[in-house]
């Protein structure tokens, strides 16, 4: 048995090879519930109704897409050009403190503020990421190393200046940052929910990321640098200035989702706010193949599992962990399924 | 005389391509045997079968009596078959002791015999004038020293049956014909070798018996001192192809040059007073055998690499400084060495690949933003003018054959207008067909005024193309002769270092 390259990757099988991907995950996970002792079908089904069973389930999986999105979108930009940027969690914790910390006390009206703390929020993720794409691009570090234990540095620093400069006085004792002024809350998308308009917001950042990596010279010298490197170079494509820019609009989305985040949902920065988004966006920009469009519907999926299992856990009993049991596995059967779309087996 | 190989009507297809079709094919004891085709005949294919790369849809593999499990290299190389192949499959960061050990060293040993393989390595290398360093990592090798570093694996682990795909592909014609005589010295000694080629020269010189593969089929097979080379170029194209011929006409103005340049890499001196002068309306060929500054050479022309000292100038304007984008700014066009390495991105479209040097240029990006419909037009343009078969704008370009990537190659430089060319080994691995389209190409860039230099280690090539040539030999550059003075002699001479006497003599 070998595997040989296809010459011609068909479309059905683009699409197809997240959906088996999903479902081998699936069934994996099912064996876990299965030994927990409930029928798998019923704790599938528990979740699917915890998450889309009701008008008030559907906006939490929304909310819960929305920051899923634009970290999903972070790692698709990255890995496209070979940026193996595993930092989305640091990233979007620097876009939430920094947001919080400046949304405080701005002293401007809320349609200035609000764009300028998510812009706050993308300049503190891109600066993140553009340390180790430095040190990549001068002295050959590997990006994986340093952007992985930065995470744990920052959600220690986060930690650092929430019990200290940027303690609330008003969370009664609970370790939260102070939270950004009621001004620059972001406005509800459904009323008396959680949803907020920042996933108008993710899903123009979506579309905005396609038209980027599809139509401009910059996405087109990303693809080139990113498959061939030694070609582009040829080109006259500087390779240095391609990671950069790419790390840049990397670590800017991962930011932007902590501050929409901070803005729409929580207020104040707790080192307890994100369930692994960071990790999670790697994920879901895998199930989406990196394509832009891809990553809102994974991400759609992920939220889905995050929420719904949530759901399941209570009718059940099955631990609500399995639901990061269920993501993981999707990103090992993905990159199975990809294997098989670009290569067919032989005997 | 006893068989110890046959293939017994062999037949493989991917998809709807019969890339074999029925083949049958023996060989004797002790006997060359090259398998003449043009790329796309089946012959990698059906090399690939009897190596166990690839499992044949029909037929049988016998090697010295014993039927092969098919889809087994592991058999293949247990029964004495040993492949060279043409695109390396060494590891770049290990020696080169390293990759010759590599798969031939059982897992359970403790520890590793190196001194006794570097041993064994040395014999060999010795015995078939095949120099090599046994420390010296992979990747700091040029092409050539990489081939035979490829060779030397395979003799390592004793092959009685050597396969060696396009072996003198990267080879200069005095090493090729140095390798073919030591092939011949192996026959002595019992090994029975194949080799594939599209050269012609080269099988009527080093083969037994010469069998012709065209379309997957095998057309004909003939004793090869019975044969001419008209008639297995025929019989290979299955029409009579001719390269065209360099008329002399009034070389202008000088257009490049360059004055006793320098180019260091790693702290290495890589190119040394190295002086030259392109003018335009000329073809000045650089000949060599691989590894002597080729490769620096074609980088400080492409904008990869810059002179420590001396200088460089493209239509009076000093050079050395700038980069790939500066260098086609200043009217250079660059058709690079390795056209998978470093000329195309093959998971792009050929429209992408077609302006990937220009993407900033006005006329194809507009506020940064990619000017689609312009590039696909003029993609369009070149694959017509240029004639690029089998593709579309959209089609990726790895799909098309190598003949006509490098066309698409030509065709983006070309029709910028250069004032000055790099065609750097342009033909490598062609076949005949497109060879002669690519050297009509260049004659007619050179009529039009372009200024070009050519590196090649074909010497036909050279000679049938350059105005005027010098020899690379050790990062240096011989004085240039004119081509007229180039006979075979000559430039092997020249190629060996040898023309500081010449130059008295003449």
């Amino acid at each position: 048995m070998r595997l040989e390259r296809r010459a011609h990757v068909p479309l059905h099988l683009v699409i197809l090879a997240p959906l088996a991907a999903v479902f081998a995950a699936l069934l994996l996970a099912a064996g876990l519930i299965a030994a927990a002792e409930v029928n798998p079908l019923t704790a599938y089904g528990e979740m699917l109704r915890g998450a889309l069973g009701s008008r008030l389930s559907i906006t939490e999986m929304l909310t819960r897409a929305t920051p899923l999105i634009f970290t999903g979108l972070a790692a698709a930009v990255a890995f496209r050009a070979r940026l193996w940027n595993i930092g989305g969690e640091g990233q979007f914790f620097v876009g939430a403190l920094v947001t919080a910390w400046i949304g405080h006390s701005l002293g401007v009206p809320g349609w200035i503020g609000v764009p300028l703390l998510m812009l706050a929020g993308m300049a503190a993720g891109a600066a993140l990421l553009a340390g180790p794409a430095f040190l990549r691009l001068r002295f050959g570090v590997d990006e994986v190393v340093t952007t992985l234990l930065l995470n744990f540095i920052v959600i220690l620093f986060v930690g650092l200046m929430i019990e200290g400069p940027l303690r609330d006085p008003l969370a009664f004792g609970w370790p939260s940052s102070v939270p950004v002024d009621g001004d620059f809350r972001l406005p509800d998308l459904v009323p008396r929910t959680r949803l907020h308009i920042g996933l108008l917001f993710a899903i123009a950042a979506a579309g905005a990321v396609w038209l980027v990596l599809a139509r401009t010279v910059f996405g087109a010298e990303t693809r080139a640098a990113g498959l061939n490197a030694s070609a582009a170079a040829f080109a006259g494509i500087s390779l240095p200035r391609t990671i950069m820019g790419v790390a840049l609009l990397s670590g800017a989305l991962a930011g932007l989702a902590g501050s929409v985040e901070v803005m729409g949902v929580t207020a104040g920065v707790t080192t307890t706010m994100s369930p692994g988004f960071g990790y999670a966006g790697i994920v879901v920009a895998m199930l989406a193949a990196l394509h832009p469009a891809g990553v809102v519907a994974a991400a759609v999926f992920v939220a889905t599992v995050f929420v719904g299992a949530d759901a399941m856990s209570r009718a059940t009993g099955v631990p609500s962990f399995i639901a990061d049991v269920i993501v993981a596995l999707c990103l090992l059967t993905m990159l199975v399924a990809l294997l098989f779309t670009t290569y067919r087996v032989r005997r | 005389m006893t068989k110890v190989l046959e293939l017994h009507n062999i037949t493989k297809r991917f998809g709807a391509l019969t890339a074999n079709d029925d083949v049958t094919l023996t060989l004797d004891q002790g006997e060359i045997l090259a398998l003449l085709g043009e790329n796309g005949a089946g012959k990698t294919t059906l090399m690939n079968i009897l190596f166990g790369h690839y499992a044949a849809d029909e037929g049988t593999v016998r090697v010295f009596g014993q039927d092969l499990p098919p889809g087994l290299p592991r058999a293949a190389i247990a029964a004495g078959v040993g492949m060279v192949h043409q695109h390396f499959t060494l590891a770049g960061n290990l020696t080169v002791l390293e990759n010759v050990m590599l798969g031939s060293e059982p897992l359970t040993r403790l520890k590793s015999a190196r001194g006794e393989a570097k041993r064994k390595l040395m014999a060999i290398a010795d015995r078939f004038g095949l120099p090599v360093k046994p420390e010296a990592k992979i990747s700091s090798l040029s092409v050539g020293e990489r081939q035979r570093v490829e060779i030397l694996k395979a003799l390592y682990r004793d092959a009685r049956v050597l396969i060696l795909d396009e072996p003198t592909a990267v080879l200069a014609r005095p090493e090729a014909m140095r390798l073919f005589e030591t092939l011949r010295d192996m026959t002595k000694e019992g090994l029975s070798l194949i080799f594939i080629s599209h050269k012609l020269h080269e099988v009527m010189a080093a083969s037994d018996r010469v069998a012709v593969l065209r379309g997957g089929k095998m057309v004909a097979e003939r004793r090869t001192r019975e044969t001419t080379p008209g008639e297995l170029a025929e019989l290979m194209v299955g029409r009579k192809v001719e390269r065209p011929v360099r008329h002399d006409h009034q070389i202008g103005a000088p257009v490049l040059v360059a004055d006793k340049v320098r180019v260091e890499d790693g702290g290495e001196t890589r190119l040394d007073d190295v002086s030259f002068t392109v003018h335009a309306g000329e073809i000045l060929g650089i000949v060599g055998v691989s590894g002597n500054g080729q490769a620096a050479l074609g980088a400080l022309l492409s904008g990869l690499a810059h002179p420590a000292s001396g200088t460089l100038t493209l239509a009076d304007q000093d050079v050395g400084h700038l980069g790939p984008r500066g260098m086609i700014r200043a009217g250079a066009g660059r058709v690079p060495e390795d056209r998978h390495a470093e000329g195309v991105v093959g998971e792009l479209s050929l429209w992408e690949n077609a302006v990937l040097e220009r993407l900033r240029t006005p006329e194809f990006s507009r506020r940064g933003f990619v000017r689609q419909g312009a590039a696909k037009a003029y993609t369009n343009d070149l694959i017509k003018r240029f004639d690029i078969r089998g593709a579309a704008p959209d089609t990726r370009i790895r799909l098309l054959s190598g003949g006509n990537m490098q066309k698409l190659i030509l065709g983006r430089v070309l029709s910028n207008g250069p004032r000055f060319v790099l065609a750097n080994q342009p033909t490598r691995g062609l076949d005949e067909g497109a060879i002669a389209a690519v050297h009509a190409e260049l004659l007619a860039a050179r009529a039009e005024g372009a200024a070009i230099l050519l590196i090649s280690e074909e010497l036909e090539e050279a000679v049938a193309l350059s105005d005027r040539i010098q020899a690379i030999v050790k990062g240096r550059l011989s004085e240039p002769i004119s081509a007229d003075e180039a006979d075979p002699q000559r430039l092997g001479l020249m190629m060996a270092g040898v023309w500081t006497e010449d130059d008295h003599a003449a």
